[in-house]
């Protein structure tokens, strides 16, 4: 299965455009936090931008810390969740060695890419890619 | 559906702050209205610009940061420019931050005791003490804010003054997170007289979408978000960006050049659009939730040692500030360009009035009105060393002569002398000597600005010396220009937002706005805008057009005196009109405007 990859990410003008999206159509909200992909500059914008986002891990650090198996791997990588299993607990977000895992204070979720790609095409330049979990990076 | 106008309103003296509630959604739109709402609220319109108690307001729209593009931050203020009431515009991620920080507008009052920087969020506001930032330029400065509180690294916004706006220079600049700028008409000298040295806004909350609105707002941001990254008007702006337009403006006799000495130069190659992105482009990047991306950041390699030792920056560049310290100073390189640029962008100046104002610095020194005693170098088209200590100078206000050129050249010549080539339009005059439609456009603006009616593109009409036609076609554009600016959305999106999407945009969300709401609530702000500027003093019959103006040669020949003057009586005529046409709250009477 593939993943969400942010392979070209020296390409970012940092729009926010991905984040938007995921917010708007999956997790219907209005957000740049509530999203799968995170998009920062690493201190300032003269430093070029980063995303934070899941890299599909397998298997995946997070979903054994979860008490209440609420997350659960996803086939080829990642996770899933079911929400009405979840109690806020928060561990996953710290299990996550990338922070890709944001723990949303309003509504007590975790927020995570689930690889679907929907931001996909909301990204103007391309620096977004759904690939194989084996594809090299292009930027290296 | 109209839900109210959330204003966070913060006392500086007191250091306290407070959350109020507008119920003026369908009357001030947001963005341009909405400023002008609250600035009549709070303003003292009799007092003096650097009162205390006069507001410095931010206003977003109702579309911002949920449709491309919709990504300014309108800053409206009482100018210390000219003590007129003024609206400067700026992108960056500051719309966006304060859309999520909760608010649709901030408002501050107030002076702080000493040197601060004001940080909220959704739920946290910090006053700071940051008196050791004191005369501290842009960058270090941004660099120790990043620091300080709310800290929401990529999902805030830093606004902060360099020392021309500590130093109260009428065209200093607020820098917004170190490419953008609220850059004309002096706002960083009203943060200053507040000694506000930094804003960080973060946006740190989020809004769940209506279950009704999901479909259709998500459809119509497709079809949007279509056009704005497919049309072509609109991703030129990327592409080469604005300074795409320095050898068109060049080639037409159009291009400012040596304080208007000429309109014209062989030495455009040198600092085009094509050579910035040739040589110099690094990459661009964009405003938060804008796809196009056109802020242009060139490379500026610079040697600092015997050996090969080299530091390198990265400067943005565009057509206006490439004009201001580039064509106008006659400055031929395009790495001379940054290097001003960069000295401009770090003192917290704005950079088209600060080239134009040295400008008419150079020629007064070349006749001899002033000294070098006075100008402290030896001011000279296309000299940048004399160019980056005069900028010191200007921005450290270190003696008589700076502090005058730094109240404007206008203010400057009328004490010193050579009032007649001080190319100023209400304020330093934008890039465009396209002829008589722009020179009265800009001189009688609401911001003195080139986007206030975009007059350059009629004086390239065929019937650009109609007086009626270029009316209607400023009123026309103007129209347009605040509704836009209410949304508040980039004026780069004009093609990609006829009306018709702005009213589709609006209806996906549930304001149900028709056309014809929509056109009698802008014609309303519109005159509310005029109405305010008046009252802080606009008289158009004073406003000067100097002579220099008037002995430009452009591509259609030289300049017709009466056809502008008499363009000038009459666009007068049309806008006390309007202005008249709105009642303030607190009046029984309209006010009174000089005829």
């Amino acid at each position: 299965m593939k993943i969400l990859k942010a392979s070209n990410m020296k390409r970012c003008i940092g729009c926010y455009s991905c984040s938007l999206a995921c917010a708007r159509n999956i997790h219907k909200s209005f957000s740049w936090k509530r999203s799968g992909i995170r998009i920062h500059s690493s201190g300032g914008i003269s430093t070029g931008y980063e995303a934070t986002v899941c890299l599909a891990c397998d298997p995946p650090p997070c979903a054994p810390v979860c008490p209440t198996e609420a997350l659960k791997p996803r086939k080829g990588g990642g996770i899933l969740l079911k929400k009405e299993l979840c109690i806020s607990c928060g561990e996953c977000a710290k299990a996550c060695p990338v922070d890709a895992i944001y723990f949303d204070p309003e509504n007590n979720l975790p927020v995570f890419c689930i690889h679907c790609g929907r931001c996909v095409p909301f990204c103007p330049h391309d620096c977004l890619e759904m690939a194989e979990p084996s594809k090299e990076m292009s930027d290296v | 559906m109209y839900n109210k106008f959330r204003v966070l309103v913060v006392d500086m003296t007191k250091k306290k702050s407070k959350v109020e509630f507008f119920d003026t959604r369908k009357k001030w739109l947001g963005g341009s209205g909405l400023a002008a709402g609250l600035f009549e609220k709070y303003a003292l319109f009799d007092r003096e610009p650097f009162h205390p108690d006069q507001p410095v307001i931010f206003a977003i729209g109702p579309l911002t940061g949920l449709f491309p593009m919709m990504s300014k931050t309108i800053m409206s203020f009482m100018s210390p420019y000219n003590s007129q009431y003024t609206e400067s515009h700026g992108g960056g991620r500051s719309a966006m931050a304060l859309r999520f920080a909760g608010y649709d507008a901030l408002v501050i009052t107030g002076r702080a005791e000493r040197l601060t920087c004001l940080g909220f969020g959704s739920s946290e506001i910090h006053i700071q003490d940051v008196h050791y930032l004191k005369g501290m330029d842009i960058f270090k400065t941004g660099k120790i804010l990043r620091n300080l509180k709310p800290k929401n690294p990529g999902h805030r916004s830093i606004l902060r003054i360099g020392p021309a706006g500590e130093n109260l220079v009428s065209y200093a600049c607020v820098n917004i997170d170190t490419y953008r700028h609220f850059g004309r008409m002096g706002g960083g000298a009203s943060l200053g007289a507040k000694n506000i040295k930094g804003i960080i806004i973060s946006g740190d909350s989020t809004f769940d979408l209506p279950p009704e609105a999901v479909k259709e707002y998500g459809k119509t941001y497709k079809d949007i978000y279509k056009e704005v990254t497919e049309t072509g008007a609109v991703r030129k702006y990327h592409d080469l960006g604005t300074p795409e337009n320095l050898i068109p403006l060049n080639e037409l006799k159009a291009l400012p050049w040596r304080n208007l000495q000429s309109t014209h130069d062989p030495e455009i190659e040198s600092i085009s659009g094509e050579k910035f992105a040739r040589d110099l482009l690094l990459r661009q990047v964009a405003c938060a939730g804008c796809p196009v991306g056109c802020i242009h950041i060139g490379l500026l390699r610079e040697r600092f040692g015997e050996e090969h030792e080299y530091l390198y920056r990265q400067v943005s560049y565009d057509y206006e500030p490439i004009f201001g310290v580039g064509s106008m100073l006659g400055v031929t390189s395009a790495s001379e360009v940054l290097t001003l640029l960069e000295d401009v962008e770090r003192l917290g100046l704005d950079a088209i009035s600060a080239g134009v104002a040295l400008a008419w610095a150079t020629e007064a020194l070349e006749k001899g009105i002033v000294s070098r005693q006075q100008t402290l170098a030896d001011l000279q088209f296309g000299d940048v060393q004399s160019y980056r200590t005069a900028l010191l100078n200007l921005a450290g206000q270190t003696n008589e002569f700076y502090r005058y050129l730094g109240k404007g050249a206008l203010v400057a010549a009328e004490k010193f002398g050579g009032e007649e080539f001080a190319c100023v339009l209400g304020q330093e005059m934008a890039g465009y000597a396209t002829g008589e439609n722009y020179f009265v456009s800009q001189a009688l603006g609401f911001r003195h600005s080139h986007l206030d009616t975009g007059a350059y593109s009629f004086d390239q009409e065929e019937q650009a010396k109609d007086i009626q036609e270029s009316i209607n076609y400023m009123q026309k554009q103007e129209y347009y220009r605040i509704l836009m600016c209410s949304m508040a959305g980039c004026l780069f999106g004009r093609k990609a937002y006829p009306k018709e999407n702005i009213l589709r945009a609006l209806n996906s969300l549930g304001f149900d706005y028709s056309g014809n709401d929509l056109d009698d609530t802008v014609k309303a702000i519109q005159a509310h805008r005029w109405a305010i500027k008046f009252r802080t003093g606009f008289k158009p019959d004073e406003v000067k057009i100097p002579k220099r103006f008037l002995e430009v040669e452009t591509w259609k020949g030289k300049i017709d005196p009466d056809y502008l003057f008499r363009l000038k009586d009459e666009y007068q005529k049309v806008l006390k009109d309007i202005a008249g046409g709105h009642r303030f709250e607190e009046e029984e009477e309209k006010p009174e405007f000089e005829s």
